[in-house]
């Protein structure tokens, strides 16, 4: 199978790729594992300012809605974090003090949303907050089972009956004058945050949760749906096991779903994620890339991986592939000419794209950008 | 009388401590025990969790070897609930020394352990993880200890026999009386509150710290703190416990228990001031790993939990301030008789195995003391279980471990917990293959509620986080990285913590 592009990850920046390369006219395929870090997206894109105008149109061909604005937003453990760049349902406010009086409104049995630290967050703001938890019987059945009361499992149910919710919480406002409400709706349905504000008389605030992040699949499931649309080929659930390089190119990859077909293509893009994706995979001994064997920055003493400060920056995050100006990784110190290293494969190497989700957008775009001009 | 008056005060919430005050408490004795941090805190917490047969000291220490067995024999009886009895294999691998095997049976059976030389074949089928090169196996009846419970149920026992125990309280003084000791000033560690409690006799049963409490009565122990990594897989690879039959040595035991097992352990020795930030360095993983591996090659395909170490409390057996002649054996100093200080004994040495002869040693002590003519039943009083309530109805805390919302709650109101590591060494929440990463928090927002107090907490979370990475980035490879890398991102941009 041959196509003009093929794209080894399926997250942020192998979907924006993907969509960005389709809307110019050429075919591409996109190899997912079907594991990325949208699963576990804060919603915000802290490493990017002002939106540039083509993230903005591609977002919003997918039907994802972006807001900018320079504020704070709430975090799930009551602190505040200074914000800009956010998916619409994220709630950005100006000031920590957003409200007189709080409404916080969880869901019995949910212990991925921590109205206690939010209460003491909000009131160190000096807000007056007051904790409900809603029993819905709709809920009922998963809260048999004890691992389904879980977000993406709530968001599902909440997406058929959130009229309910807006009635079952607007009986319980008394003098709020402003709601927060677990990020649980709109998994399927990107209107569904929107209704909410608007079936309230107070301002409602979104809060986070545990992953998995029901605003960062409902993005990774609207962009896919936007790149099938504009005939892109989705390989969910396959992976990449053998690259067939001749020299300074990459002729083609196969698959362990496709068997001896090869995928062949004029460009290749390796969108494959930090650890966690397996783009890169770490051995006591050694930080590598495991599907071309690229060249990967990383320090040798495995000593020298670590912080001992769990919350401080670690240096291992920032181990990637080395990359050459235009973004091709090198092997064995030589580039591949028609290779592209995009998003947190490149873990901090490239700091002028930022991290996290900019990276991702931004380094998508540098590659897109270089395909585009080399035909 | 008020109650800061008691017949005896013991110092240590380690296994030693509780047995102590169970044993106290059971002879009629008024008990306090004071511990500065949580219970199982010291080396009680961090060993193999190992039910020894004794068959390890049987050569060079058949002292040991012996009060091995009878203890291993009578925990079977009084704690049940706490054991498993796998059993245990001794094989010898082909770079071992052919004849050791003998002298190692004969010595068994001097101690009264039971030791079968098997056919390497028949150790093969019992336990198919262990090294296929093995050209010799002895059967001997070791098994696996939980001693988070084991403390546990002791000082339970202890309260049911009404003793009374302060955790996070730090003895910080002794009230002397001339060459008397006549009790200890305490501080509260959160509260700061200082309080006295008085009584003729006070135990210290401090493991490893014992030197610094005897040196608070104005006493002086020669210890040497020896510190012992260890490894724990994130499966359990083998059934039986699995030792090399040759001198004891490093990473020669790898123990099962719940669902994971242990390889260790290492013995170094260490400065006194490193006694309480103990951590695995890369070299001592790479060497467990290697040693464990010989073991049951499985090992190296297996991933690994964490890594952790705690401190041998070893002891210079004749005052020797050189450390030349150091015991593993029990050692009960009545400082009256060896210092002219009354009112005062050390219990320390020893080990988890012999816990409950060290206490019935160190109450035997007490009593002749206050005149008490009682003597110990320890041995044939099985211990309490520790009663699970009916877990809350379909909520899950930890889900690698599961651990009810239900089962926290119980332990935030009954169990004296007051940080999430408190409640881990009681529930397990957070020892799982996440490491903490989800249920942390949840747990976390629990102890929020139940405390009323969401700023300490999120320090608490803080700490925690940072306690959990300590025993994760000496192992910071594979699966275990991609696991630190979604946890440290998820509680950094997602959580905001």
């Amino acid at each position: 199978m041959r196509f003009d592009s093929v794209i080894i990850g399926g997250g942020l920046a192998g979907l924006t790729a993907g969509i960005s390369l389709q809307e110019e006219g050429r075919s591409t395929a996109i190899v997912s594992t079907g594991q990325n870090a949208l699963h576990f997206f804060s919603g915000c894109f802290e490493s990017l300012q002002e939106p540039p105008q083509r993230m903005q149109d591609l977002f919003a061909g997918a039907g994802v809605r972006l807001h900018y604005r320079e504020g704070v937003r709430l975090m799930p453990l009551g602190t505040f974090r200074p914000a800009a760049l956010a998916l619409a349902d994220i709630d950005l406010v100006p000031v920590p003090h957003f409200a007189d009086k709080v409404l916080i409104v969880g869901f019995a049995g949910f212990q991925d949303f921590f109205p206690a630290f939010l209460a003491d967050g909000l009131a160190r703001e000096g807000m007056q907050c007051r904790t409900v938890q809603l029993e819905l019987p709709e809920l009922e059945r998963l809260r048999l089972s004890p691992s389904e009361m879980r977000s993406v499992q709530i968001a599902r149910t909440l997406d058929r009956i959130w009229g309910k919710v807006i009635r079952e919480v607007k009986h319980l406002l008394r003098e709020e004058d402003a709601v927060v409400l677990p990020q649980v709706f709109g998994l399927q349905d990107p209107s569904v945050p929107e209704y909410i504000r608007q079936g309230l008389p107070v301002r409602v605030v979104f809060t986070g949760t545990l992953p998995p992040s029901v605003p960062g699949i409902r993005t990774q499931l609207l962009l896919k749906r936007r790149y099938e649309a504009l005939g892109g080929t989705y390989l969910a659930g396959d992976e990449v096991v053998t690259a067939h390089i001749h020299g300074d190119v990459v002729h083609g990859i196969a698959t362990r779903n496709l068997d001896s077909h090869c995928l062949e293509a004029g460009h290749f893009l390796l969108a494959s994620g930090s650890y966690f994706s397996k783009g890169l995979k770490s051995t006591p001994f050694d930080i590598a890339e495991p599907v071309f064997g690229l060249d990967v920055v990383h320090a040798d003493d495995r000593n020298a991986w670590y912080d001992t400060d769990f919350f401080a920056d670690q240096p291992y995050m920032q181990f990637g592939v080395k990359t050459d100006t235009a973004l091709h990784p090198l092997r064995d110190g030589q580039p591949l000419t028609n290779l592209y290293a995009i998003g947190s494969v490149l873990g901090a190497t490239r700091p002028e794209f930022g991290f996290g989700a900019g990276l991702a957008v931004r380094s998508a775009f540098a590659a897109v950008d270089q395909i585009l001009e080399s035909l | 009388m008020n109650t800061k008056e008691f017949d005896v005060i013991i110092i240590g919430g380690g296994i030693t401590g509780a047995g102590t005050q169970r044993d106290c408490a059971m002879r009629g004795l008024r008990t306090l025990l004071i511990e500065r941090s949580d219970i199982a805190t010291g080396a009680t917490g961090r060993n193999h969790g190992l039910l020894h047969s004794g068959a390890r000291y049987a050569v060079n220490d058949p002292e040991s070897a012996a009060e091995c067995i009878r203890e291993n024999k009578i925990l079977r009886q009084i704690a049940a609930q706490c054991i498993e009895p796998t059993d245990g294999l001794f094989i010898t691998l082909p770079e071992d020394d052919p004849d050791y095997q003998k002298v190692f049976v004969e010595a068994c059976r001097r101690a009264g352990i039971d030791a079968e030389v098997i056919d390497p074949a028949l150790a093969r089928r019992l336990e198919p993880s262990v090294n296929p090169a093995l050209t010799g196996a002895v059967r001997v009846p070791d098994g696996s200890v939980d001693p988070f419970r084991l403390c546990a149920a002791n000082m339970l026992d202890a309260k049911l026999h009404g003793g009374q125990v302060r955790l996070q309280t730090e003895v910080t003084g002794f009230i002397r009386e001339g060459d008397t000791v006549r009790g200890v000033h305490t501080r509260n560690i959160r509260t700061g509150q200082e309080e006295d409690f008085y009584a003729p006799v006070t135990v210290n049963a401090c493991g490893i710290w014992g030197q610094h409490i005897a040196r608070l009565a104005g006493v002086e122990i020669g210890m040497f703190p020896s510190k012992g990594a260890l490894l724990i897989f994130a499966h359990r690879i083998n059934n039986m416990v699995i030792n090399r039959c040759r001198k004891p040595s490093n990473a020669d035991i790898l123990v099962p228990g719940d669902t994971v097992c242990v390889i260790g352990t290492t013995s170094t020795r260490i400065p006194f001031e490193e006694c309480d930030r103990v951590a695995v360095t890369p070299g001592e993983v790479d060497l467990l790993i290697t040693e464990g591996a010989k073991l049951s090659p499985a090992l190296f395909s297996t991933r690994i939990l964490r890594a952790y170490a705690g401190v041998r409390p070893l002891v210079s057996a004749d005052d020797d301030p050189s450390g030349r002649n150091i015991s593993r054996g029990i050692v009960c100093l009545d400082h009256e008789s060896r210092d002219g200080l009354r009112g005062f004994i050390t219990i320390t040495g020893g080990k988890l195995m012999t816990y409950r002869l060290m206490a019935e040693m160190a109450t035997d002590t007490v009593c002749h003391k206050l005149g008490v003519d009682k003597s110990c039943s320890t041995a044939v009083t099985p211990l309490p279980g520790l009663e699970e309530p009916a877990s809350e109805k379909g909520a899950l805390i930890c889900e690698c471990e599961n651990v009810t919302a239900g089962k926290v709650a119980h332990a935030i109101d009954q169990l004296e917990v007051s940080t999430l590591t408190d409640l881990r060494r009681r529930t397990r929440v957070g020892m799982g293959t996440c490491q903490g990463g989800l249920c942390a928090c949840r747990a976390a927002d629990r102890l929020a509620q139940a405390n009323a107090c969401a700023e300490r907490e999120r320090n608490d979370l803080a700490d925690f986080m940072q306690e959990r990475w300590k025993g994760n980035f000496p192992i910071g490879w594979g699966d275990m990285l991609r696991e630190a890398e979604y946890t440290q991102w998820v509680y950094k941009h997602v959580l905001g913590l």
